[in-house]
């Protein structure tokens, strides 16, 4: 018997292995023409274990504190051998995890598998999402950079602008009435501590979800299948999905690496709170969308600031977004288009306003 | 124990209450207020008589208290223009202008008095005065040079941190070529009248009214102000040191100060002009039309293979820097970190900057040390950028081979699954 036999079978012994992988074994992936989406969630995951590991890498050498922050990030790109690659792989990973998130996300709605069954495994996708942004937010601020500096300023002075709760929660997200080292202390331990449990825990149940319910057909080819019995086409989730996905994890290593090699993640200039702002400072791509959004309202809706009716809009949007599943109704097998045209809607806006926030002054 | 009750209800007291308080508030601003009833028929008449109660709230006097009478005499507390016009009440009309220094100087001459408004305002304004060109010609009975309110301005003087203050360092060059530059009112005193269309092609004009640094000088920062009077020629040196520490320093020690001094040559002025001083360049080292040296110096003599020595250490620290600033972008633009390197290239530049005042001692050895100085910091640099260079290049080698790496891996795994599944 092989040694990797010989484990298998001392772990079956103690903790019945075999029952315990037999879903996987079962488990089954549809074929169709648009089964290459059903990648993004692997590929967003493969990117999460990424800036774990890279992040736990950066904690060897990274030093919180305002006196401190900017200088060891320096000293990693600098002094540290392969830190560079390390750091710039950690931040575009960042970037790429959150674009192939808001993919996935796009590709759900778009492929209708937030419906029944699936509403939780949506819940939990959309807060996940929402974690990863407050991963770019809170890592952001980190190399303590001019940049970064400013923008966590102007971000946390809009969470500011929420009626009753905003003034209590900023002066939380900054530890004080200003930014300051406090504030990076703080993001520090939302970024390596409190996020990062709450992202484990919650990719764990959506895995978990993902397992127990299957994965989804669009609906009209589940029609066509439950009509026709025969025409169904399925593929083995382990080894020949996982297989195919590994491949797209190289690629996605691929890419990583040569974004990180040719286009190291810049350092910047170190934070000073007594220069001003830099003119026409704008946030990360991700948070643009919303950013020139709050730019373009006018300072008055009726008798409303139109900074707080922003925020209080956009805040709304997340939570209808977050229960999308629960408005389509009680038939989801009524043909519904409305939320289709939302998602085009979002993506169309969402895409337009980050490229005209990027170009404006 | 007795109590006192009135009959008012508690309603009625109340608004009693908050009306004596209105009352209160209205009274207590006016309270201390001085009449002033010149105003009155004066905001009334034409030029040149006309003082409007606007512009004479904006004067700093005004503002601390004073009213005409306290330069015109009179009375402005009477309604009565006959009254508040007599002789008997003191009134002296029009002031004279041989007289306004001494009128402004009965206050700004008494520290006591000052001392009420403002302790660390000087009294010696009218003894400096005195001594000026222009105090020394109006006692002589020339009553076209300025006196204090010419500069000051009259009935809405303003103190000079004001930045509409006439005598504010931004303005102060415009207020004083109201005279100066007028060719027919200075017709008479032998004096050129360019000096302001000079000053504003100067470096000095940039720095102050351009870039808004007060630091930078105006006229009465070289020719004083209440005691304006040009510097000698041998003192010129004087003026510029105030400010240009180091160079003075140097050129005190230099042989061109004897040598300047014995041909009666206003030191700095020489190579530098005075009004019209442009941004010193290099080319001042060399041969060209802009060239200084060779104004007087021969060529080939010692002087000029100083110069020569001079101009091109500069040049070649200038562009050793340059160099190495060229590599750096490089670097920069393909996302290295060369920052440390960057903030070496500003001692590099120091070091030019300091070689370049160096050049006031006239000593080649001083000179060259500085620009060894920089040429080594500079060369450092360079050496940093090519660094980066090689690790960019070494990056790039390693992504092939790591992509290499993974298309085989895809290979590998496509083979595979096809095996698999085949």
């Amino acid at each position: 018997m092989s040694p990797l036999r010989n484990v298998r079978s001392w772990l079956d012994e103690r903790f019945g292995w075999d029952n315990l992988i037999a879903p996987l074994r079962k488990k089954t992936v549809p074929l169709h023409r648009l089964s290459y989406w059903y990648f993004l969630g692997g590929i967003t995951l493969f990117l999460f274990i990424i800036q774990v590991l890279t992040g736990i890498l950066l904690l060897l050498y990274y030093r919180p504190g305002a006196n401190e922050a900017f200088e060891s990030v320096q000293y990693i790109m600098t002094q540290v051998q392969f830190g560079w690659l390390i750091r710039s792989i950690h931040s575009w990973s960042a970037n790429l995890m959150i674009f192939t998130a808001f993919a996935h996300m796009f590709s759900v709605l778009f492929l209708k598998a937030y419906r029944k069954p699936r509403e939780l495994t949506w819940v939990s996708g959309v807060i996940l999402l929402f974690l990863v942004m407050g991963f770019g937010f809170s890592g952001y601020l980190l190399p303590w950079n001019t940049l970064a500096f400013f923008a966590t300023k102007v971000g946390t002075e809009i969470t500011g602008q929420v009626p009753i709760i905003g003034k209590p929660m900023m002066i939380f997200l900054r530890g004080g009435e200003e930014v300051t080292g406090a504030t990076l202390t703080r993001f520090f331990g939302f970024h390596v501590a409190v996020l990062p449990g709450l992202a484990t825990v919650l990719i764990l149940l959506h895995l978990l979800l993902v397992q127990r319910l299957g994965i989804s057909i669009p609906p009209k080819l589940e029609v066509q299948w439950t009509a026709n019995p025969s025409a169904k086409r399925e593929m083995k989730f382990f080894p020949n999905f996982m297989l195919r996905e590994l491949m797209a994890w190289y690629v996605a290593l691929g890419v990583l690496g040569a974004l990180a090699a040719v286009f190291p993640w810049n350092l910047g200039v170190k934070a000073d709170p007594f220069v001003p702002a830099p003119a026409g400072i704008k946030p990360e791509w991700y948070f643009l969308f919303m950013f020139q959004t709050l730019k373009l309202i006018p300072p008055k809706v009726w008798f409303i600031d139109g900074e707080i009716l922003g925020v209080l809009v956009f805040g709304l949007i997340g939570l209808l977004w977050l229960l999308l599943p629960f408005l389509e109704g009680a038939h989801p097998s009524r043909p519904k288009r409305w939320i289709t045209g939302l998602a085009v809607f979002a993506l169309a806006y969402m895409a337009g306003m980050s490229v005209y926030g990027h170009f404006a002054k | 124990m007795a109590t006192l009750r009135n009959k008012l209800g508690p309603y009625c007291a109340a608004w009693s209450m908050v009306l004596a308080g209105i009352v209160i508030l209205g009274v207590c601003p006016a309270y201390g207020q001085i009449k002033n009833s010149c105003l009155d028929c004066h905001s009334a008449l034409p030029d040149p008589l006309e003082v409007s109660q606007e512009k004479f709230t904006q004067d700093i006097h005004s503002q601390k208290g004073l009213t005409c009478a306290s330069c015109h005499g009179g009375d402005a507390t009477s309604d009565d223009p006959d009254k508040a016009m007599s002789r008997k009440a003191g009134w002296k009309g029009k002031i004279d202008r041989k007289h306004i220094p001494e009128l402004c100087g009965t206050c700004h001459s008494d520290p006591a008095y000052i001392r009420q408004f403002n302790p660390s305002l000087r009294t010696d304004q009218l003894g400096q005065y005195r001594t000026s060109v222009h105090g020394r010609r109006l006692a002589a009975g020339d009553t076209k040079v300025a006196v204090c309110t010419d500069c000051h301005s009259v009935h809405d003087l303003r103190a000079p941190s004001d930045p509409r203050s006439t005598v504010n360092p931004v303005n102060v060059a415009n207020t004083c070529s109201r005279c100066h530059s007028d060719s027919g009112y200075m017709k008479g005193y032998s004096i050129p009248t360019d000096q302001f269309a000079k000053y504003s092609t100067s470096v000095h004009h940039e720095a102050l009214a351009v870039r808004g640094d007060l630091s930078a000088p105006t006229c009465t920062t070289c020719h004083g102000n209440h005691g304006a009077a040009p510097p000698g020629v041998d003192k010129v040196q004087n003026v510029c040191s105030n400010c240009h520490t180091f160079q003075a320093q140097m050129y005190e020690k230099s042989s061109h100060k004897k040598a300047f001094q014995s041909a009666s040559l206003p030191g700095c002025v020489v190579c530098h002009s005075n009004h019209g001083i442009s941004h010193p360049t290099d080319a001042k080292l060399g041969t060209g039309p802009d060239a200084v040296c060779m104004q007087c110096h021969t060529p080939g003599d010692a002087c000029d293979q100083a110069r020569a020595g001079f101009q091109s250490g500069l040049s070649r620290l200038d562009d050793a820097i340059r160099g190495a600033n060229q590599v750096l972008g490089v670097a920069e633009s393909s996302g290295m970190e060369v920052s440390e390197a960057r903030l070496a290239q500003d001692q590099a530049r120091d070091s030019l900057t300091k070689a370049r005042v160096t050049i006031h001692s006239f000593r080649t050895d001083l000179v060259d040390q500085d620009i060894q100085a920089g040429l080594k910091i500079a060369s450092k640099n360079l050496q940093a950028g090519k660094n980066a260079m090689i690790e960019r290049n070494h990056r790039r080698l390693g992504l092939g081979l790591s992509l290499v790496a993974i298309a085989l891996m895809l290979v590998g795994l496509l083979l595979y699954i096809r095996r698999i599944e085949g």
